[in-house]
């Protein structure tokens, strides 16, 4: 053999296995996730889209409308925590695309390019690393909750899977956050796409209020939107008062079964589409 | 050597041998780790590569040179894989790129020309990247990292974020990184554009190590002395083609005749036509008209004749030089005496290309 291979004993010579075995893909995902982490603490105002803006909505939202939105069966601000759970998730999935538009812009992306790994680890990792930060920002929600006098009616079991809920259809949305990073220009038109489809879906929802009060059409949408299905389900699960159980309509009936289905479905669409574009971007 | 591996490249690693999946082309030419053949490319109206051919034999060097925009970076993006051809063909490793890309990646390092470096990672967190996401594993990967922050005296910067790094450690750790899993094939896309010559040196260095280790290069450079130093054939392309492919040394002889220099003691308004019937070709003044150069056919008491016939003028000389053109005579000739905006005196001290060239960029 030549001098190469006679250089490098195998002993020291670091083996360099094929990209395709499953725990290959695990071990390239694990890498492209401690490094979005990486990012993340350095750049720890990032953040604050998940530690100081639940901290403020939260306060915001009971003090402010609490007194004045009355709910049967309870209170607001056991009504509305789920919700602002949901909402702070939900708009926090706009910091993933505006990610993975950065990332396209970087040169790293070639050097990823010319690498023997797992493509769609550039995605997964960011991901995983992304619904970190979510947990991060679920943990707040609930203690600043707990501060402003929120309470669950419900064992511990019941109380992690309402979290467990919001939290995996937060992960959905991060993948069509993905794909909205994928087809934009810049990080800057990933922010405004991920803002005009992001607030309209948090907010024309029973978040933050009962639909019961608003206008029939605008109605019809907010049942049938996923948010609230994911809200009443974790309603549901926390044993809060869900004024949506009285409301006819499948999803509002099934809230929990409907956020998980929702979920699944967004997952299975959006995350292949994902790829498919993430190699249509990488193609020159 | 080639058939113990099932007909596999010329250089494998003994720790990754191929596999039955490995795609070989059995009309690989023994010993090619890079063929090009016919390959044509086009960004929009540009027509990047118009039909280019060239061969790496394994454990050689080839310097890729030519102007910006001549079409270097597009072969080196279509032989990684980062880029599609039109037509013709490229392998590496006996491998076809457009087929087989991910076969392609297992046998390739890359140091493109804009640093592909993670900005908010440290280098030695970049390096570490690099080396899991190559397969070769978290240790051996922390290992081998320390060797060459080491090996490009980056040690002292290693745990520092990138983004405060200069250009040149940038560039340094760039090339380290391609390096990570010892690839047999190494793309070295302008290495040096940009370094000290310190720093330069330490990349030539590492660059003639790997060539002694056995590894396949393919370097591009605007410096024409880094391909005379390094490359054991040179390729000069221009507007997509090739127009000359040969040992730096043939590529000497193959240029006609010599160069003179004259340098006057004071400029003069006679001196061009008193050297011009001694010479073959036009005659390029610089240094305020102190300086005169041309190309000559190096006959025999050539320097006498010019002083004679400077001196029967009243013109007094300074110093006069017969010399062997360099590589960058060639290049000049061969692309046409331009190189973008580069060299606006066209080639006014051929014997230090590189300095040159520094100089005007800076």
């Amino acid at each position: 053999m030549t001098a190469a291979t006679a250089s490098s004993p195998a002993a020291a010579a670091p083996s360099r296995e094929g990209g395709t075995g499953i725990a290959r893909r695990l071990h390239d995902v694990w890498a492209m996730t401690r490094r979005n982490l990486v990012h993340i603490s350095r750049e720890p105002t990032q953040l604050s889209d998940v530690t100081v803006q639940p901290m403020l909505f939260t306060a915001l939202f009971v003090y402010i409308f609490g007194g004045g939105i009355p709910i049967p069966g309870g209170t607001y601000k056991d009504y509305v925590l789920a919700g602002l759970l949901a909402l702070n998730l939900v708009t926090s999935t706009m910091g993933t695309g505006v990610g993975v538009s950065t990332d396209l812009h970087e040169g790293i992306i070639d050097r990823f390019r010319t690498l023997p790994m797992w493509r769609a680890s550039v995605l997964v990792g960011r991901s995983l690393a992304d619904l970190a930060t979510f947990c991060l920002c679920a943990l707040i929600v609930g203690l600043t909750g707990l501060v402003v006098g929120w309470r669950p009616d419900a064992g511990l079991g019941p109380v992690a899977s309402g979290f467990v809920l919001v939290l995996f259809f937060a992960y959905s949305l991060t993948w069509i956050a993905i794909c909205v990073g994928l087809n934009s220009k810049s990080p800057e038109s990933a922010a405004s796409t991920g803002f005009i489809v992001l607030f309209p879906l948090a907010f024309i929802s029973n978040a933050m209020i009962p639909t019961q009060h608003m206008p029939g059409w605008l109605r019809v949408v907010a049942d049938w939107n996923p948010v609230s299905a994911v809200a009443a389900g974790t309603r549901h699960l926390w044993g809060n008062p869900n004024p949506s159980a009285a409301i006819d309509v499948w999803p509002m009936q099934h809230p929990v079964l409907a956020a998980v289905a929702w979920s699944a479905f967004i997952l299975a669409v959006a995350a292949p589409f994902a790829a498919w574009l993430f190699r249509r971007r990488t193609t020159e | 050597m080639r058939g113990a591996h099932l007909g596999g490249p010329a250089i494998v690693r003994t720790d990754r041998p191929p596999r039955s999946s490995d795609v070989v082309n059995p009309a690989l030419k023994v010993g090619d780790m890079i063929e090009v053949e016919a390959l044509t490319k086009r960004y929009g109206k540009t027509q990047a590569l118009a039909g280019v051919d060239f061969s790496v034999p394994a454990g050689t060097l080839l310097g890729l040179l030519g102007p910006n925009g001549a079409g270097k970076t597009t072969a080196v993006r279509v032989l990684t894989t980062l880029a599609l051809p039109e037509g013709g063909r490229a392998s590496v490793a006996g491998i076809d790129v457009v087929r087989h890309p991910a076969q392609v990646r297992r046998y390739i390092g890359v140091a493109a020309q804009d640093a592909t470096l993670d900005r908010l990672l440290t280098g030695r967190q970049n390096l570490v990247l690099v080396g899991e996401l190559s397969g070769i594993g978290r240790q051996p990967a922390r290992a081998r990292a320390t060797e060459l922050l080491e090996q490009f005296e980056l040690t002292d910067a290693a745990d520092r974020v990138v983004n405060g790094y200069s250009g040149g450690m940038r560039r340094r750790l760039d090339v380290a990184a391609s390096l990570m899993a010892r690839p047999p094939v190494l793309f070295l896309d302008e290495p040096t554009t940009g370094l000290d010559p310190a720093s330069r040196q330490r990349v030539h260095e590492a660059v003639r190590q790997l060539l002694a280790e056995g590894v396949t290069v393919l370097l591009t450079t605007q410096y024409l002395d880094e391909a005379d130093a390094l490359a054991d054939r040179v390729v000069v392309i221009d507007k997509g083609r090739v127009v000359a492919d040969d040992t730096p040394r043939e590529l000497k002889e193959a240029s006609r005749g010599a160069r003179l220099e004259v340098t006057l003691t004071a400029p003069s308004a006679d001196a061009v036509a008193t050297v011009v019937p001694l010479v073959s070709g036009p005659v390029q003044v610089s240094d305020g008209g102190r300086r005169l150069g041309a190309g000559v056919d190096p006959v025999p008491g050539l320097a006498t004749s010019i002083v004679r016939a400077l001196d029967r003028a009243g013109i007094a000389v300074d110093n006069v030089e017969v010399r062997q053109p360099s590589l960058d005579d060639v290049f000049f000739a061969l692309t046409g005496g331009h190189l973008g905006d580069e060299i606006p005196n066209g080639p006014a001290s051929g014997h230090c290309a590189g300095e040159a060239l520094e100089g005007v960029r800076a």
